[in-house]
């Protein structure tokens, strides 16, 4: 049985000290705590067991440093400058006329806590990544000791992630040196991950990091799948729609196989677009994708908690309880036992 | 997991005190735990006159503080630029993972509340109060 899916796209974005609003492609979080968010588009391929990662990290202005935490489903072997057209390509499948206007009105585009262990640091252009394996106070203390100013939902936000998967992506892209690189407004820096994982997820939840909850959170997810897939939750349902759902144009799939690190795309393949609109307080979920189109996973969705061994909060009253049904027991057997006597004489 | 059950002990320890000493007046110790920014417990019950230990762990991986006073008081601190408290009893900075103790005395009955003031946790629910009974 094949399972699948996923992809991801997740950005949730600390910011760093001093940090001007310049931007990720996601929410924002800005030195006084307000919150610029932008559209957030990724790609989330699925094939052969291997997820495949590809978002941007926008460069927005300003200068100093900003951080993005995006949780994901496994160790990535790859982190990578991704392709530079995958993404634009995917957006011109579903919507070309808006792509049409965006082009005549724009122009042409041109181990610091012990709990946290560092599986890989990779450089991309003016991006700095760094793939982080812990718990979610280790990788909070991990961020915020490396400058990120994590929102007052990060500790339980980071916790929900962490025990599902403890691996997460932290990148810090510095604005300055994207100035001295010469790097305009809007120029975006992709990153391509690869993931190998039986059981993908794409990231949701975290979009509404920071946010009040009347915020809006938007988000294109797109996914290619070997087969047209299930997800949850259901579309039309608690912010999701899908706005595109057809086995891939042979076009499309050339032209993606075509840009750098997309080999791997296969000869046929389910396309889907999954728009996120939200309120910040509705996006309590992830996007889970059983790509064979069965059921996916609650718990993939967030919408359940993975089976956990006793919690020590726990044990007092499960060990009250267990006395309480010893003393019972004995008390049941004293009882047995003394009419047993009585019987007998 | 570990501090976790620490944490949970050294509580249950500081509840423990409360309890024992709540016959005779209200308790002279109290613990406070900051979890996922809250507050916990967000409602304390004090006597007036009595000097109250304030034990705060924060259990967060990010920065708290916890700042005690009236609203004029908090008035003044929404508004204000400190990155860091320390020289105060009733201003207390909590670096993640960390515990802090300070200690008051409540001289008139009322109600105080206690607010953690970094941008965007009070509106998160980050406040509670302290009752001080006569």
């Amino acid at each position: 049985m094949r399972r699948l899916f996923a992809g991801l796209a997740a950005l949730v974005a600390a910011s760093l000290a001093y940090a001007q609003p310049a931007a990720a492609c996601a929410g924002l979080i800005g030195p006084n705590g307000a919150v610029n968010l932008l559209r957030t588009t990724t790609f989330a391929g699925y094939h052969d067991g291997v997820e495949h990662y590809v978002t941007s990290f926008q460069f927005a202005g300003g200068s100093g440093q900003f951080g993005s935490l995006v949780p994901l489903p496994g160790i990535p072997t790859t982190v990578e400058r991704g392709g530079d057209w995958t993404l634009q390509r995917l957006i011109r499948e579903t919507s070309p006329l808006k792509l049409l206007r965006a082009r005549d009105s724009v122009g042409p585009q041109g181990a610091a806590f012990a709990a946290v262990e560092v599986l890989q640091q990779v450089k991309i252009d003016a991006l700095d990544v760094t793939i982080l394996k812990g718990g979610g106070a280790a990788v909070g203390q991990w961020a915020t000791e490396h400058g990120f100013r994590l929102p007052p939902d990060a500790p339980e936000t980071l916790d929900f992630y962490a025990t599902r998967s403890p691996i997460f992506l932290a990148a810090v892209f510095d604005a300055d040196a994207a100035k001295a690189r010469g790097q305009r407004v809007g120029d975006g820096t992709p990153v391509h991950v690869t993931i190998p994982t039986a059981n993908p997820w794409v990231p949701l939840r975290i979009l509404a990091l920071g946010k009040a909850p009347s915020d809006r959170v938007e988000a294109d997810v797109y996914m290619l799948t070997d087969g047209k897939p299930a997800i949850l939750p259901r579309p039309g349902q608690q912010g999701i729609e899908l706005d595109h759902s057809a086995a891939a144009t042979a076009s499309l799939l050339n032209d993606l196989r075509s840009d750098k690190g997309m080999e791997w795309i296969p000869t046929s393949a389910w396309l889907s677009k999954v728009r996120v609109d939200a309120a910040a307080i509705q996006l309590n979920y992830d996007l889970a994708v059983d790509a064979s189109g069965r059921s996916p996973s609650r718990v993939a969705a967030g919408l359940e908690r993975p089976f956990s061994p006793v919690t020590p909060a726990q044990v007092p009253n499960q060990t009250a309880v267990l006395l309480g049904i010893a003393t019972i027991g004995l008390g049941a057997i004293l009882l047995l036992r003394s009419g047993a006597r009585a019987v007998a004489r | 997991m570990k501090r976790i059950l620490i944490v949970v002990l050294a509580l249950a320890a500081l509840a423990a005190s409360a309890c024992a000493s709540a016959s005779a007046a209200s308790p002279r110790q109290v613990g406070i735990r900051v979890h996922y920014s809250r507050f916990e417990p967000s409602r304390v019950e004090v006597r007036a006159g009595v000097p109250i230990t304030f034990t705060l762990v924060n259990d967060d991986p990010i920065d708290h503080e916890w700042l005690i006073g009236d609203t004029a008081f908090h008035a003044r601190h929404r508004a204000g630029t400190e990155a860091a408290h320390g020289d105060r009893p009733d201003e207390v900075s909590l670096p993640p993972m960390t515990t802090r103790t300070t200690t008051l005395t409540f001289a008139t009955p009322g109600e105080l509340t206690f607010v953690c003031h970094f941008p965007g946790h009070e509106a998160y629910g980050m406040a509670g109060v302290v009752v001080v009974r006569p």
